[in-house]
């Protein structure tokens, strides 16, 4: 008699089978540079200076998203303790020890989408931005001890309030330094129009997929969180190309025909919630399927707005990078990411506040300041805090984030 | 024609807990099974338990709501709710006022806020750890070579303080040991293992206006109501049957879905 309610159904978002293209087209042109040699190759952290190096004719390949993809099949749960065994705490950042962990064993979740894929591709630079954390750099080095290859990066500020001109300037002029070592490894000379081109398709880009995610804010919501973790991939791997727009300009007449016939991502929307910090990749469909059948949306993250980046301008490309990717939500103070927050629960009609406390991401855990206590009290809705991680599922009770989940929309239909 | 009844059932960690009411929410009768690794069996053998103190049978129960981690497992409920809301309805059955409620429970705590009108205004539950719980306690009991049951007695002729003050279960049993080769006494060591209790509900969050204590801790160990009161300074309040808040509130909540 429990729970014998009618097993709740996923709609399908058609543009995911482009999405998962381009994501193909994207590793496969990375084997192949790798196997071949016939293009450059860098390694570059996820809100990284993706444009400049595509722009000097690097393929752009990004650990982050290898290390998501680990934890979404769970092979994190097998790599993770080979990192920890060299000397890297299960502490700290779970992408790294995840990703360390399955070089080490020689071993990629790769081989089991892409079939001739047997790994990942070696770089020829490897390029970090610090604005996320310090641990992407210590990440980064760890290849280059390992593939004696070159590491180079920014050094970004952190909790800043908002970004002024000293900051820019700093991280403009690193920007700037980082083309002569990238002109000899690349042999390419830097092209100022190249740049300016891939700049502003980043930001049309960075445009449509803030189109996308705003899409979230019509009720019902035809997309939902977990959607859009998905649907991202182009934004984080082929932001600055072409393909990456085409992709989101086929996507978002689909969610606009959803919203315009009212069709929603979950059936029969009662609840709107706002998701803070990282996804819990190796349990994305169960959190999905539990929020499906609780009749609620998970209608905006932090998380997946951390790709847009709206103040690129082609015309000024180095300044309007380091703005771009210092005004970065996670690069922010306590009181810039509330208001931050505060705006998106207003625009997305949000009936409460989902905080992942994720154990090795500090940085992204925006509850450990008191925030979901004054957001709760600001808009007079309930807020809950899940312990988990990223993507070390021994750092996640499931048993006790779903009774917290379900607690938590109780809380919220009985108001 | 004979009155209907209801049911609540709450398949705890260690303990599955049966109420069974009358249509105006009277408590018809209770029982406790432990839950084991059947929890089917449990609550099964529970409910007949408590279905036949009731004078009644379980064809008899007009609608049965589970709850607890268990909840789902129940096969034979009509519908499942939270041990939160359960606990918050509980509760407020004794205690028709704005509470902070504190359960104490084998693998979890947890903090209630009701309003006045018995509204839910926030929860917390402790973090994946076991600190601060039953299953604390037990290991520290296992540790000590003490049967839990007498841990009670023994901690209330305690003369001396001892303070643990590991985060971690498995920390604490090695700072028993420390504490041992100290020359620590047994009694002093189980007192301090229950102010150790209070101490991690007390940092899950701020405990304000009347303060109400459920669980199987308190019900088996008062010792704890009394540490809390004295550490926070403010009279706790607990229910007649801590242990079964939680599925006297289930059971209300079926008296509500079964009426409708």
């Amino acid at each position: 008699m429990a729970d014998e309610k009618k097993k709740p159904t996923f709609r399908k978002i058609e543009a995911t089978g482009p999405c998962k293209k381009i994501m193909a087209d994207h590793f496969y042109e990375l084997d192949e540079a790798a196997k071949s040699g016939s293009r450059k190759i860098a390694w570059c952290t996820s809100v990284g200076p993706a444009e400049l190096l595509r722009a000097m004719g690097f393929l752009v390949y990004f650990p982050e998203n290898h290390g998501a993809i680990l934890g979404a099949t769970r092979v994190a749960l097998d790599t993770i303790p080979i990192a920890n065994a060299a000397g890297y705490s299960p502490e700290i950042c779970s992408y790294l020890t995840s990703d360390v962990g399955a070089y080490m064993k020689g071993e990629t979740p790769l081989s089991l989408a892409y079939k001739g894929i047997t790994e990942v591709p070696k770089p020829d630079v490897l390029v970090y931005n610090t604005n996320q954390c310090r641990d992407v750099k210590d990440w980064f080095m760890w290849y280059s001890r390992e593939l004696d290859v070159p590491c180079i990066g920014i050094e970004s500020f952190c909790n800043i309030e908002v970004s002024r001109e000293p900051h820019i300037a700093a991280v403009s002029q690193q920007l700037k330094d980082l083309v002569p070592a990238l002109e000899k490894i690349s042999g390419e000379k830097f092209d100022l129009d190249r740049f300016k081109e891939v700049v502003g398709l980043s930001r049309r880009c960075s445009d449509l997929w803030e189109e996308t995610l705003q899409m979230g804010a019509a009720v019902p919501s035809p997309l939902t969180f977990f959607d859009s973790t998905i649907l991202m991939g182009p934004a984080v791997v082929a932001r600055g190309t072409q393909e990456a727009n085409d992709f989101y300009e086929l996507l978002i007449p689909e969610l606009k025909q959803r919203v315009k016939d009212g069709v929603a991502a979950v059936d029969g929307e009662k609840h709107r919630i706002y998701w803070d910090g990282m996804p819990i990749w190796g349990k994305l469909r169960d959190l999905s399927t539990t929020f499906l059948s609780l009749q609620t949306c998970v209608v905006a993250s932090t998380y997946c707005n951390s790709w847009v980046f709206s103040d690129l301008d082609a015309d000024n490309p180095f300044d309007s990078m380091a703005k771009a990717y210092t005004d970065l939500f996670i690069v922010r103070s306590d009181s810039a990411k509330e208001e931050y927050i505060s705006k998106m629960a207003r625009d997305f009609k949000v009936d409460g506040f989902l905080f992942h406390d994720a154990k090795t991401c500090p940085s992204n855990s925006n509850n450990r300041y008191g925030m979901p206590e004054r957001l709760a009290a600001k808009f007079g809705v309930p807020s809950v805090t899940i312990a988990g991680d990223l993507n070390d599922l021994r750092l996640y009770s499931e048993e006790q984030s779903i009774t917290q989940i379900e607690a938590f929309i109780e809380q919220i239909a009985e108001k | 024609m004979a009155d209907k009844f209801y049911a609540g059932v709450d398949v705890g960690s260690s303990a599955t807990k049966v109420v069974i009411v009358d249509g105006s929410g009277t408590v018809a009768s209770m029982a406790l099974e432990l839950s084991g690794m059947d929890f089917v069996a449990a609550s099964k053998t529970a409910l007949e338990k408590a279905a036949k103190d009731a004078g009644t049978s379980i064809d008899n129960i007009a609608h049965i709501t589970s709850s607890g981690y268990g909840r789902k497992n129940v096969e034979f409920a009509n519908d499942t709710k939270t041990e939160i809301a359960c606990h918050a309805r509980g509760a407020y059955q004794y205690f028709r006022e704005a509470m902070t409620i504190v359960d104490i429970g084998g693998q979890d705590n947890k903090i209630i806020k009701l309003g006045p009108d018995g509204n839910r205004l926030d929860f917390k539950m402790n973090r994946k750890c076991a600190a601060g719980t039953g299953a604390f306690l037990e290991e520290i009991a296992l540790r000590m070579n003490v049967d839990m049951s007498k841990m009670d007695a023994l901690a209330r002729k305690s003369e001396e303080v001892v303070t643990i003050s590991s985060f971690c279960t498995v920390f604490a049993a090695t700072e028993i040991l420390s504490l041992v080769r100290q020359g620590a006494q047994t009694r002093d060591i189980a007192k301090g293992a229950f102010r150790s209790v209070v101490k991690r509900v007390i940092e899950m969050d701020s405990l304000a206006g009347t303060i109400v204590a459920t669980g199987g801790v308190v019900s088996h160990n008062p010792i704890v109501l009394e540490l809390m009161a004295e550490t926070i300074g403010h009279e706790v309040l607990t229910p007649p049957e801590p242990q079964f808040s939680g599925a006297l509130g289930a059971a209300l909540y079926a008296v509500d879905e079964g009426r409708q």
